[in-house]
C-alpha cells in the first residue's frame, strides 16, 4: 500500500482554501491567471501558497521570475517564500530541463509532492493546473479534499467546448467551482457570459488581450502594473470568492 | 530531512490500518525501500524511531522491517530492461538529489542504456512502499 496517500490531508489541514486554475484548453493563461492570483492575495496580506502542477510545461516561476531558490529541507520540504509567496514546483527538481512523462508517473510524481511538501499555515493554496481533465486533475480532485476549481477560458469557441466539458466533469463529481473568468477578451461581446447563463455557474468577468503582458513576464513590479493584473484585481474585488 | 516525511507517512498508514481492520496487535511490517529514492537508511530508521515515540502506534522499531527493492526499469520503446545500478552515466549528485526527491524526475537525467529513449517505465524499486502489515484481530 501507498504510504503517501494517508499524510497529503495532514500536509494540507493548515491551509484554509485550496484553488485550483484549471480550464482544459493550453495557451488561454491558467499559468498567468494563477500567478496574477496568488500575487493579488499576497499584496492583501494574506499568507498565499503557488504550487506549479503542470510538470510537463512548468512556467509559473517563469512568470514571477523565481530563479536561483531552493526548497529547505526540514522534516520534509518547505517550499521557498518569494516576493510573499511560497512556491513549490517540479522545476526546482528537473532544473529546467524537459520532464517527459507519462500520465502514471505524473500521478506518481503529485502524490510524492503533495505528501513530501510542508506548507505550514496558509489562507490561499493556488494551484496552477495543466491543460486537460487527465490525470492530474482527476488527481487534485482524489487527493485533495477540500479543492475548489476556478475556470479559464477565451472567448474563442474552441476554448468555450473544453471549459465545457472540464465544468461537466466538475460538477458530476459535485466538486465547487468558484466561477469562470474570462481572458483575453478581443470584441465587446462575452459568449462566456451567454454560455454560462444556462449552467448555474458564476462568471466572474473578462480581462481584455493585453499587449503588453508578454514584456512584464519574470518581473513582478512590471507584472502588478499590467492591465491584465489590474483588471484581474478588480474582478476579484468585486466578486464574492475572496471572503 | 525529506526521509521524515516518508517515515511520517509509513507511521500514520499503521495506525489507520489498525484501525480500520480493528487489528489488537501488529506483528510485523514489511517496507519496501526503492533503490531510486536513494533513502539514506540510518536517518530513515532515526525517523521511524521519531515519529514511533510522537504519534505512539501499536508497533515498535523492532517490527519493522526495511527491504531494499532492486530498480528495474524497462524501455518503452525498445523493451529493454536495467537496472538502476547499471546505467553507464553516473549521475552527479545533484541529479541523485533531485531524484531523491521526486524519483519521476530520472527521466530528465536517465536514458535507456540501449536505445537512449527517456520514454522508460519504472517497474520497481521507485521508492517508500507498505509490502504488509501482520497482525491479529
Amino acid at each position: 500500500m501507498d504510504p503517501r496517500l494517508n499524510i497529503i490531508n495532514k500536509r494540507l489541514e493548515n491551509i484554509k482554501r485550496v484553488i485550483a486554475v484549471s480550464g482544459g484548453k493550453g495557451g488561454i493563461g491558467k499559468s498567468q491567471t494563477a500567478a496574477a492570483l496568488a500575487q493579488y492575495l499576497s499584496m492583501q496580506n494574506y499568507r498565499v501558497g503557488l504550487l506549479d502542477l503542470d510538470f510537463c510545461g512548468p512556467s509559473s516561476h517563469l512568470i514571477l521570475g523565481i530563479d536561483d531558490v531552493f526548497p529547505e529541507e526540514d522534516m520534509g520540504i518547505l517550499p521557498p517564500l518569494v516576493g510573499g509567496i511560497h512556491f513549490m514546483s517540479i522545476t526546482f527538481f528537473s532544473g529546467g530541463q524537459p520532464a517527459p512523462l507519462r500520465g502514471g508517473e505524473i500521478s506518481n510524481a503529485i502524490i510524492e509532492i503533495l505528501a513530501i511538501t510542508r506548507w505550514g499555515p496558509l489562507d490561499f493554496l493556488i494551484i496552477d493546473m495543466p491543460p486537460g481533465t487527465g490525470d492530474p486533475t482527476l488527481d487534485v480532485i482524489r487527493l485533495m479534499e477540500r479543492v475548489e476549481f476556478l475556470l479559464v477560458t477565451t472567448p474563442s469557441r474552441v476554448a468555450q467546448e473544453v471549459m465545457k466539458k472540464e465544468l461537466s466533469v466538475l460538477r458530476e463529481l459535485h466538486i465547487p467551482v468558484i466561477g469562470v473568468l474570462e481572458n483575453m477578451k478581443i470584441k465587446n461581446n462575452s459568449p462566456t457570459e451567454e454560455v454560462l447563463a444556462g449552467l448555474q455557474v458564476p462568471f466572474l468577468g473578462s480581462i481584455d488581450f493585453d499587449e503588453d503582458l508578454e514584456d512584464a513576464l519574470g518581473n513582478t513590479d512590471k507584472l502588478l502594473a499590467t492591465g491584465f493584473v489590474k483588471q484581474l484585481g478588480q474582478i476579484l474585488a468585486h466578486s464574492q470568492m475572496i471572503s | 530531512m525529506h526521509e521524515w516525511a516518508l517515515a511520517e507517512s509509513i507511521i500514520v498508514t499503521i495506525m489507520k490500518e489498525y484501525e480500520k481492520e480493528k487489528l489488537s496487535k501488529v506483528f510485523k511490517v514489511t517496507v519496501k525501500i526503492g533503490e531510486l529514492q536513494s533513502i539514506e537508511l540510518d536517518i530513515f530508521n532515526f525517523a521511524l524511531e521519531n515519529m514511533i515515540e510522537l504519534y505512539k502506534p501499536p508497533v515498535d522499531l523492532n517490527n519493522i522491517c526495511l527491504e531494499i527493492d532492486r530498480c528495474i526499469l524497462k524501455c518503452k520503446v525498445c523493451d529493454n530492461h536495467w537496472n538502476y545500478r547499471d546505467t553507464p552515466k553516473k549521475l552527479e549528485e545533484d541529479e541523485k538529489e533531485a531524484i531523491h526527491f521526486i524519483p519521476e524526475v530520472a527521466h530528465t537525467y536517465m536514458r535507456c542504456t540501449q536505445c537512449g529513449s527517456p520514454d522508460f517505465e519504472i517497474l520497481q524499486g521507485r521508492g517508500v512502499w507498505i509490502d504488509s502489515i501482520e497482525g491479529e484481530k
